[in-house]
């Protein structure tokens, strides 16, 4: 299986130990921007599903917003929903085909935004999918507008002085918000700033995907994402504002874990 | 210790620099050249590399392979042949 290649010294003999998914995900380079967290939550769940050799089983339903496309990357069955209504959409789909693994990919504007009605209810309803939230507080897509996730005092192309928690209300953290419904599962916020946050998540994504035969209720993982183009920042720059701004107000971890 | 070794598919990489600050060994860098995007890509500075998979878990263009030298018992077993 795995390719041999040889340094200098030719007594070391090498082998493959990470590759990027070869059967979930296409073979085309992503359109999002340099170091944007879509790429690298797109790449993990088709790892998982790989890995889980679930890729005939498995239907996602793509978001409005910068991973509209998320169906040019990931080689499963997909629909696009209207902004906002993927976990709807989800709905209906794993109602008549209950034993395919379904799952929603949405940004924060689509899914505590526009769709905060259809998330709540989704989840209020227990239905047996798995939600991935990429909270980015930010829209990105349309051009870095304030989202419900903003941080307080973050400057957005809507928030030009930074978000006025007295005027706007503060950030809406729809994770602890959703984890009290009778219908969540499983709900865990996780982060892709650096290597073990994506082991982390990968593990959090897996266990999703097998809590989702136990149609036990509504798997629920956040990622706590990244938007440099967004943000106005070099991507270095970004994962230093996730450590430094957006982990004292999201903090990772479980939020909600199956009783055993 | 531990010989490792990556390819980075110098097409796809948007010179983010994620890898170069994941990499404990600091053995990653900007290339002075650019790719066909117009983007400066990563390469491979210095020769050590342990394989420790970071570079390509941060990489969002899923643009890095990594190779790791076999394991030691494996190894062993082959020279004692
Ligand atoms: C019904 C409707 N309203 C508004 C829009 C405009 N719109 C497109 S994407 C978007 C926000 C997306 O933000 P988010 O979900 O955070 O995703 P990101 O782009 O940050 O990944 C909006 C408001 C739309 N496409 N459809
Ligand atoms: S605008 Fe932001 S969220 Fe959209 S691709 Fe670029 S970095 Fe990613
Ligand atoms: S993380 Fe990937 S895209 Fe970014 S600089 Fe490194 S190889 Fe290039």
């Amino acid at each position: 299986m795995s390719e041999k290649l040889y340094l200098e010294e030719p007594e070391v003999e090498l082998e493959e130990v990470y590759c990027r998914p070869t059967e979930a995900l296409y073979d085309i380079p992503f359109h999002y921007c340099p170091g944007c967290g879509h790429s690298v939550v797109h790449r993990l769940l088709m790892e998982v599903v790989e890995e889980l050799g679930i890729q005939e089983e498995t239907i996602g339903v793509a978001p409005v917003g910068c991973s509209v496309f998320a169906y040019h990357y990931m080689n499963v069955d997909m629909q696009e929903a209207a902004h906002g209504r993927a976990s709807a959409v989800a709905t209906g789909i794993k109602r008549v085909l209950p034993d395919k693994y379904v799952f929603t990919y949405q940004g924060d504007g689509d899914l505590a935004a526009i769709g905060t009605a259809e998330t709540i209810h989704t989840v209020n309803r227990g239905e047996n999918i798995l939600m991935v939230f990429i909270n980015n507080g930010i829209y990105g897509m349309t051009g870095g507008q304030m989202a419900p996730t903003t941080l307080p005092g973050q400057v957005t192309s809507t928030s030009p002085y930074g978000r006025d928690v007295s005027m706007v209300g503060a950030p809406l953290k729809m994770t602890e918000l959703i984890a009290n419904l009778p219908g969540a599962y499983y709900v865990t916020r996780q982060s892709v700033h650096n290597p073990n946050a994506v082991r982390k998540l990968k593990k959090a994504l897996t266990k999703s995907f097998q809590y989702q035969k136990l149609k036990k209720g509504t798997c629920f993982v956040e990622v706590v994402s990244n938007c440099p183009s967004g943000w106005k920042m070099t991507p270095v720059e970004s994962i230093k504002y996730i450590e430094e701004y957006m982990f004292p107000l999201y903090p990772v971890g479980d939020i909600k874990v199956p009783k055993e | 210790m531990i010989k490792g070794n990556v390819n980075i598919d110098a097409k796809i990489c948007k010179g983010c620099e994620l890898c170069i600050i994941a990499c404990p060994q600091d053995a990653l860098a900007l290339s002075s050249h650019f790719n066909d995007k117009g983007y400066r890509y990563v390469e491979l500075i210095y020769n050590v590399c342990t394989g420790c998979t970071n570079c390509a878990l941060v990489c969002p263009e899923a643009a890095i392979t990594v190779y790791r030298q076999a394991k030691p018992a494996k190894k062993e077993k082959v020279s004692t042949e």
